[in-house]
């Protein structure tokens, strides 16, 4: 590999990964010569193409521990969340309209619930504790008899917390309650293994783990078997769950980053927590340093840092030789910091003042030594720029000042 | 989301940084904003007890570029004007020198009640 540092340099791993040279090359002849469509069962170009899908089906089935026929390819995560949310509630909705979720879960989960909602379910949001971790005596309370599902991501998009799906599965198994956990983060990070993880429905994304975009797939269990309404209707792929012509090249694409995730997974893992240790190491001893999420039930690639008394697009702003992603309603439309930090209980600052910084396989020392001085250059620049900072320095506390709203 | 130029220049290069000595008479001061919006702008201006001109000014913004880049601007443009003059600069003269986009509008209110701020402090030290 080319070891000059790109720039900017790329710490946005949970956003979206690279694709994998090895995904590429695997994923072309399937754009180029082979361009049958795998439904087509009357010729050889049709046959190529369903076996290609096939093959790839059963990768991605093989790091999740699943039976490939447990797997419907979907165009993401966001998909998933939609079918295995909507299609779980509507099929069973004659057992009961009531569901559970977090507050923290990603849009795709929580606006999903909202249509239901409106579709007349009633939804509980559960708070999480500060650590960011779902109190599971809170949600044995939320669970009444009339709900028929709880869902619950595995790994945060934001703070990298790992939910406990083992204890949270065992107590809907007792209920007889579908549980749908959204993987979008975990597939290449966390050991799944759903021979014997108590979980019915299971979001995957491709392109999170090394894969291309626009492919996901959704783990719908055989044993007990768990039922969906379709979402999209048409010629019933899928076996009627999931109608619509499958891109074979997506579908190998997925396939084989899952190939290589599974054989490349440990060594994954420790680069990453030995780059996520070397970063933080590296910004520790800054003051006013907090570290958002649980400490050690999260994934190692991701550090979640508010620097108190910064904005956190202003110091995107300064640090611009890294890419990176904040918590702060700045960088985005809206006028709200990052909902998630909220639900940790942060104060407003403090989730304004956040940084999500993800390493990956194509991470190096060089880009983390290179981070951590740029950060530091720039907390100390914005911070001799801050009333606030000056206002810590007096001792003034800022949290009993009446702020004039705007 | 890009940046005009002047954002980046100001926010490379901020004019007029810092605070005055605390217990100046000349002194006005104004803080507006809040916390848990993501920007809070502190404003002082030092104005001439005999002219009623504003001789300099100085800022503190915790904010994202567009609001560190606006006070920085006003720091710059009050100098020289009257009391009046100043509290008479409008939101939208600071929107349209530094190109803020729409979503970015309100860091140019936020800079413009900053010397409304200042400007009214320091009246309200030598109403007496």
């Amino acid at each position: 590999m080319d070891m000059t540092p790109h720039f900017p340099i790329y710490l946005d791993y949970s956003s979206t990964n690279p694709c994998d040279d090895r995904v590429v090359d695997a994923m072309i002849p399937w754009l180029r010569e082979h361009f049958g469509n795998p439904a087509s069962r009357s010729h050889a170009w049709g046959w190529e193409a369903e076996e290609a899908v096939e093959k790839a089906r059963v990768q991605v089935a093989d790091l999740i521990g699943a039976d490939p026929r447990e797997i419907v390819w979907t165009s993401g995560a966001t998909e998933s969340n939609n079918l295995a949310i909507k299609g779980a509630a509507q099929f069973y909705k004659t057992k009961g309209k009531h569901l559970i979720t977090v507050k923290t879960e990603h849009k795709a989960v929580l606006d999903t619930m909202r249509e239901l909602e409106r579709q007349g379910f009633e939804v509980t949001y559960l708070d999480v504790q500060e650590d960011g971790l779902l109190d599971l005596n809170k949600l044995k309370d939320a669970i009444r008899p009339d709900t028929s599902l709880i869902s619950v991501m595995h790994v945060n998009n934001e703070i990298g917390v790992i939910q406990d799906i083992v204890a949270i599965g065992n107590m809907c198994r007792e209920k007889g309650i579908i549980f749908h956990v959204d993987a979008a983060q975990s597939t290449g990070k966390v050991d799944i293994n759903l021979a014997e993880l108590p979980v019915d429905l299971m979001s995957l994304a491709s392109h999170k783990t090394y894969g291309p975009k626009g492919i996901g797939a959704l783990y719908v269990r055989r044993k007990p078997r768990v039922r969906l309404e379709a979402q999209m209707h048409g010629g019933g792929h899928e076996r009627g769950m999931r109608s619509g012509t499958l891109p074979t090249h997506q579908c190998v694409g997925m396939g084989e980053a899952f190939r290589i995730a599974k054989l490349e997974m440990a060594q994954d893992i420790a680069k990453a927590k030995h780059l996520s240790q070397r970063l933080l190491n590296g910004l520790k001893d800054i003051e006013q340093v907090f570290i958002n999420g649980h400490l050690t039930q999260r994934v190692p690639h991701n550090l979640n840092i508010s620097f108190n008394y910064v904005e956190g697009e202003s110091l995107i702003m300064g640090i611009k030789g890294l890419a990176v992603s904040s918590g702060s309603a700045c960088t985005s439309a809206s006028l709200e910091p990052s909902y998630v930090l909220r639900a940790l209980g942060r104060s407003d600052e403090l989730a304004h003042s956040s940084l999500r910084m993800t390493v990956g396989r194509y991470s190096t020392e060089e880009e983390i030594d290179f981070a951590i001085s740029t950060i530091r250059l720039n907390v100390s620049k914005l911070r001799d720029l801050s009333p606030l900072w000056d206002m810590y320095k007096e001792g003034i506390d800022i949290s009993t000042i009446q702020w004039a709203a705007h | 989301m890009a940046y005009s130029e002047k954002v980046i220049d100001h926010y490379e290069n901020p004019r007029n940084v810092g605070s005055f000595e605390k217990g100046d008479d000349s002194i006005g001061t104004g803080m507006v904003g809040a916390p848990a919006c993501g920007d809070v702008m502190k404003l002082q201006i030092k104005v001439n007890p005999v002219t009623g001109i504003i001789e300099d000014a100085r800022f503190k913004t915790y904010g994202c570029g567009s609001a560190i880049a606006s006070s920085s601007l006003v720091t710059e443009w009050v100098k020289g004007k009257t009391l009046d003059e100043a509290a008479s600069l409008k939101n939208s003269e600071i929107a349209q020198e530094l190109a803020l986009p729409p979503v970015k509008i309100h860091c140019s209110i936020l800079a413009e009640d900053a010397i409304k701020a200042a400007v009214d402090d320091y009246k309200k030290k030598h109403t007496h």
